[in-house]
């Protein structure tokens, strides 16, 4: 269970970055990956995974 | 005559929103005339330090985006240090850059809070009227707090003698105000497009707020009391506000009325409607749907019906997220990160304030001799009817006719009465000289961006085109060259009454203009 930046779509405005609630999101390369060994999908912390619901680019956050 | 102007009114925008090339195309409007010009001048400071108390009047008077008068002798520099953001809006879309391109949100380059403050201080260095930093995203400066604040504290410390400024979409304001009011900001813009939320619903899709996403009207509620709340917060603790409106045509072109009204009474001090940019190329959802941008009289005609609410600001040339320069200008390009490192940094504060205090005589020499140039232009006492037109005016500064018709990127735009003119706006335009020919082609583009004028001084003009704006009904008008625009401009028009009045010419409306979209052509240097 985890999801995946899609870079080709990642304008690396970093809003995801602090929105992470598992500090699975970081900056490689340009543009931000998540670490998929500590991204809960923000299960027992929100409703809804926190990235996807901030990123401006529709269809960018994907689950793997 | 019925009717001098063929400016369209409030009551046209409500009836008819017709599409602008029809308005272009119909020289001949209705007839309908606005109260527009006998307000009061264009901007909060254009008068000068008798216009307001003294602690604003310190606040302003070297800062390019709340004084008009300033913008022409101090420049202003954005750092992109803000790229995320807590909000979506129909008009945005961060991924598109394009270098010859400017409108706010747009940057080359995002920057470190260090390589920001380095940054900074290169131009600093290098441009000592540069007098004043903002932080305008290209996201939102509150949704980065920590890299705006980071910057802004750094600065405070080794720039201390330039203003702080940010840019915000107000969601977050409130909370922050503590922490804006610790660094010594004392103007800060908000974008403010609505105060009805369902209005807000058709401009914003959704907010990121309390971890969620929210959409639609309830989302724009919750923008709407949180701008409103940070308005009055910053009024309280005496930090200086501009509010920025996006004129979109057919969704909030009234309304702005509405917002003007209710931002003048929370304090803000000074209001800049700016039309919508909006082209299918840059790929927001405005753009994509063909929602138009106004012509030049639709937003003049919401422009005028503020005045006498919050001040207008009339020169805002919409700049990208890091722009450096004059307003109008952009010197980006010398300050990229990798010319910086190569530059050699001294940042000589007794210097600058040396060089701002001569820029400062210069500029009171110059109010000096306009006002006194202005004393000499008497007001016409013959009783013919009270006309008021359009000029625009090509100029390279000191606030004088002083430019070729082919060099201009620009024109400044006068409202012309009897006993006064008063400027009204500028219009971006593609240079018609290029390498010393005339680009035929593009001559129909700038008689479109003026086409609204009657005149078009300037300090000379080529024989083609002047034919050609002749043919388009605006006159040519070189007499005056190198004389104050206010003085030139009421001079001319004197003369223009005395033309109508003694038959040699008939009073006309004129048609309304084109907004240009887009491509911003360049700085002047890199085309002469």
């Amino acid at each position: 269970m985890a999801l995946k930046i899609i870079s080709s779509m990642c304008t690396a405005c970093s809003a995801c970055e602090p929105e992470c609630p598992n500090v699975a999101i970081r900056e490689k390369g340009g543009t931000f990956i998540i670490d998929a060994a500590k991204c809960t999908e923000c299960e027992g912390h929100f409703d809804a995974p926190q990235c996807i619901a901030v990123c401006p680019v529709d269809g960018c956050i994907k689950k793997v | 005559m019925s009717s001098s102007t063929a400016f369209v009114s409030i009551s046209d925008l409500r009836k008819g929103r017709q599409a602008v090339s029809a308005v272009i195309e119909s020289a001949a409007a209705s007839g309908c005339g606005t109260s527009g010009g006998s307000g009061k001048a264009s901007c909060g400071s254009s008068g000068g330090p008798d216009d307001m108390p003294a602690d604003i009047w310190d606040k302003v008077k070297n800062h390019p985006c709340y004084s008009e008068e300033a913008h022409h002798h101090f420049a202003r520099m954005h750092v992109a240090v803000a790229p995320a953001c807590n909000i979506q809006c129909n008009y945005c879309n961060r991924k598109y850059d394009c270098s010859n391109e400017s409108r706010p949100g747009v940057v080359s380059q995002k920057l470190t809070p260090d390589q920001a403050v380095k940054k900074v201080l290169a131009v600093a260095s290098e441009i000592p009227q540069m007098t004043v930093l903002g932080i305008a995203g290209p996201g939102d400066a509150l949704a980065n707090p920590k890299k705006t604040f980071d910057t802004m504290r750094e600065l405070t410390e080794r720039a201390p003698d330039i203003k702080l400024c940010l840019s915000t979409n107000g969601l977050a304001l409130p909370e922050m105000v503590d922490e804006i009011c610790k660094h010594n900001i004392d103007h800060v813009t908000i974008t403010i497009n609505m105060v009805d939320p369902e209005i807000g619903a058709k401009i914003y899709p959704w907010i990121f707020w309390d971890h969620r996403r929210i959409t639609g009207v309830e989302a724009a509620t919750i923008l709407h009391q949180q701008q409103m709340k940070g308005l009055e917060m910053l009024t309280a603790r005496g930090v200086l506000t501009k509010i920025n409106s996006v004129l979109i045509p057919g969704i909030n072109d009234e309304h702005l009325i509405e917002v003007n009204r209710e931002v003048k009474k929370r304090g803000a001090f000074l209001h800049n409607i700016m039309p919508l940019i909006s082209e299918a190329e840059h790929g927001t959802v405005f753009g994509l749907t063909g929602q138009r941008g106004p012509s030049a009289q639709e937003l003049k005609a919401v422009q005028d019906a503020c005045m006498g609410g919050a001040n207008l600001m009339r020169h805002c040339r919409q700049c990208r997220a890091d722009a450096v320069g004059l307003l109008g200008e952009d010197r980006s390009d010398e300050f990229t990160l990798d010319k910086i490192e190569q530059m050699d940094v001294v940042y000589d504060l007794d210097k600058r304030r040396a060089y701002q205090a001569q820029v400062e005589a210069q500029r009171q020499a110059q109010h000096e001799a306009k006002q006194s140039a202005l004393k000499d232009v008497a007001a016409g006492t013959e009783a013919d009817e009270d006309i008021s037109v359009l000029v625009a005016v090509a100029t390279e500064g000191q606030g004088l006719v002083n430019q070729h018709f082919g060099h201009a990127t620009e024109f400044q735009i006068y409202e012309i009465s009897r006993s006064q003119a008063l400027f009204v706006g500028h219009r971006r335009v593609d240079l018609y000289c290029q390498g010393g020919y005339g680009e035929d082609e593009q001559l129909p583009s700038i008689v479109g961006a003026i086409n609204d004028c009657h005149a078009v001084l300037v300090s000379k003009i080529g024989a083609c085109p002047r034919d050609e704006l002749m043919a388009a009904g605006i006159e040519p008008v070189d007499a005056y060259a190198h004389e104050f625009i206010e003085k030139a401009a009421l001079s001319w028009f004197a003369d223009y009454r005395q033309r109508v009045a003694s038959g040699l010419v008939t009073h006309q409306p004129r048609g309304d203009a084109r907004i240009r979209q887009g491509a911003f052509t360049s700085a002047p240097e890199a085309v002469a």
